[in-house]
């Protein structure tokens, strides 16, 4: 997967995990949290997501990458580098 | 020779009415289109299909559950939650209380379930399947969606309640046992406000459909409208469906200092055991159990107007139940019998609460629903004052009784009484 496909992806798993919210304008330099509502358990449920849709684990200790998107892609770049794209 | 304890008698009770209605059943959304369902003969059974069972049939609810919810709550939590937040809510809006001003540590849930947590468990073991039963993709939302207590809980936390909780677990018979609580608790005091009833999810567990056809009791029937047929000697067993129904409960006094509309008065329920058997009834324990209801309503089986039968349409249950009703009702009764069961399946923990719902106006405009289906009632069904097929308009209905039996025995009668002063 190429960053712009990893970043597609999170989208959809944004989407899913947080229906409600509109994430056409998503800063990729900010963080997560001061865009839309999401609190511990949605955390979670993205590292779920990655692990059920393409099988990557990301363990407890590197959760702090997935702040922002910019930072979530570029942790994921290595690990879904071979991922083919959906 | 047993040892019988002294008959204890307890003080005189506050009075407890019912202020406000909301429901969701598989004919209608509130308390109003429910009711003019029954009056019209409308089912809300359909064809359905469930995970491994394939199709079937069930009563499935469309209420709009992003009325008191975000999407994001709706996944996060469970149907029966979803369920129990629409009705309470619903509940309050139609009992006219200044919600925004209550002392929410004074408001308590009372919800009776039949059965709770099948449903996700049945979701999770499914996905750890498609996933070579890796555990690490168990879901993190499995506990709290599965604890016993999660509808109720469910809808304290939407709506801010801070006051008690309870999911009460009584087999079918559990929308009588939400209300009968949520009324004790407001007799002890330890609520002010009590959101009262039943929900089910059931619908959405192929384990309830397949343990009932194991049993030889899942209803069949080409039309789905017809399927749920107590009393009808071709009756082949239960539908099953969900649905929701919660009363707000109040002290009479604050009802009436407030001026709220009263739907009707609690005066009277029991709740006891078959200790027999784990599925068949036992019409010598139904029939004590609506006894005991009456004397503690203070009135005979002269005076019952309406008697909401629990019937589920399966060959033996029915015969049961009017068994025990003859051993309670006589000729020299004018009770008009019917049956919301047949309308829209078996709503399981949502259904003693949502098959008084439907009687409650019967108060006002003095018609008995009947039940449908009987195209020919069996013999062994057939009791006087049965109400078949066709509404009947009554005299004066001053009194309703209503039946809710379950599994491992477990009976309730509820008795109310058109309000008065």
């Amino acid at each position: 997967m190429t960053p712009a496909e990893i970043r597609a992806a999170v989208i959809d798993i944004l989407e899913t995990i947080a229906p409600d919210e509109d994430l056409s304008n998503l800063d990729d330099a900010k963080e997560f949290r001061d865009q839309m509502e999401l609190d511990s358990m949605d955390f979670l449920d993205i590292v779920m997501e990655l692990r059920k849709r393409y099988r990557v684990q990301v363990p407890e200790e590197d959760y702090e990458n997935l702040v922002s998107m910019a930072s979530t892609v570029s942790y994921l770049e290595p690990k879904m580098a071979e991922t083919p794209a959906e | 020779m047993a040892l019988t304890h002294h008959q204890y008698t307890p003080p005189a009770l506050p009075r407890i009415v019912l202020t406000g209605i909301g429901l969701t059943s598989p004919n209608g959304n509130d308390l109003a289109s429910h009711r003019a369902s029954l009056l019209e003969g409308k089912s809300g059974v359909q064809d359905y299909e469930i995970r491994y069972v394939g199709k079937t049939l069930a009563g499935i609810c469309d209420y709009d559950a992003l009325r008191y919810q975000n999407r994001r709550e709706v996944r996060r939590g469970t149907r029966a939650g979803s369920i129990a937040i629409y009705s309470c809510n619903e509940a309050v809006a139609n009992s006219g209380i200044d919600w925004e001003n209550l002392d929410k540590s004074r408001v308590g849930i009372y919800l009776g379930v039949t059965e709770h947590g099948n449903v996700e468990t049945e979701n999770e073991v499914y996905e750890l399947s498609q996933f070579d039963y890796d555990i690490s993709v168990w879901n993190h939302f499995h506990n709290p969606r599965t604890v016993a207590n999660n509808p109720a809980g469910e809808a304290a936390l939407n709506m801010g309640i801070t006051g008690p909780h309870y999911t009460l677990g009584a087999a079918c018979a559990a929308g009588n046992n939400g209300l009968i609580q949520g009324a004790q608790m407001l007799q002890l005091g330890q609520c002010d406000f009590a959101l009262a009833g039943g929900v089910s999810e059931s619908i959405h567990t192929f384990g309830i459909f397949a343990s009932f056809k194991s049993q030889g009791a899942l209803a069949e029937h080409s039309d789905p409208t017809k399927a749920s047929r107590p009393f009808d000697v071709d009756r082949n067993g239960i539908v099953v469906s969900e649905g929701g129904c919660v009363y707000t409960l109040e002290r009479l006094e604050d009802a009436l200092a407030r001026g709220a509309h009263i739907y009707g008065e609690i005066l009277g329920h029991s709740i006891n055991t078959d200790a027999t058997d784990f599925v068949l009834p036992n019409p010598e324990r139904q029939s004590q159990c609506i006894q005991l209801a009456l004397q503690r309503a203070g009135i005979t089986p002269q005076d019952v107007d309406i008697l909401s039968t629990h019937a589920t349409g399966t060959i033996s249950g029915d015969i049961q139940e009017v068994s025990a009703l003859r051993k309670v009702f006589d000729e020299s009764c004018k009770v008009s019998i019917n049956n919301t069961k047949s309308f829209i399946g078996h709503c399981m923990g949502a259904a003693g609460a949502l098959e008084l719902a439907g009687n409650l106006p019967s108060f006002v405009d003095n018609v008995c629903h009947p039940t449908i289906n009987v195209d020919q009632l069996d013999d062994e069904c057939a009791i006087e004052g049965l109400i078949l097929n066709e509404a009947k308009p009554l005299d004066d209905v001053r009194y309703i009784v209503n039946n809710s039996f379950g599994m491992l025995g477990i009976n309730s009668t509820v008795v109310i009484g058109k309000f008065s002063t």
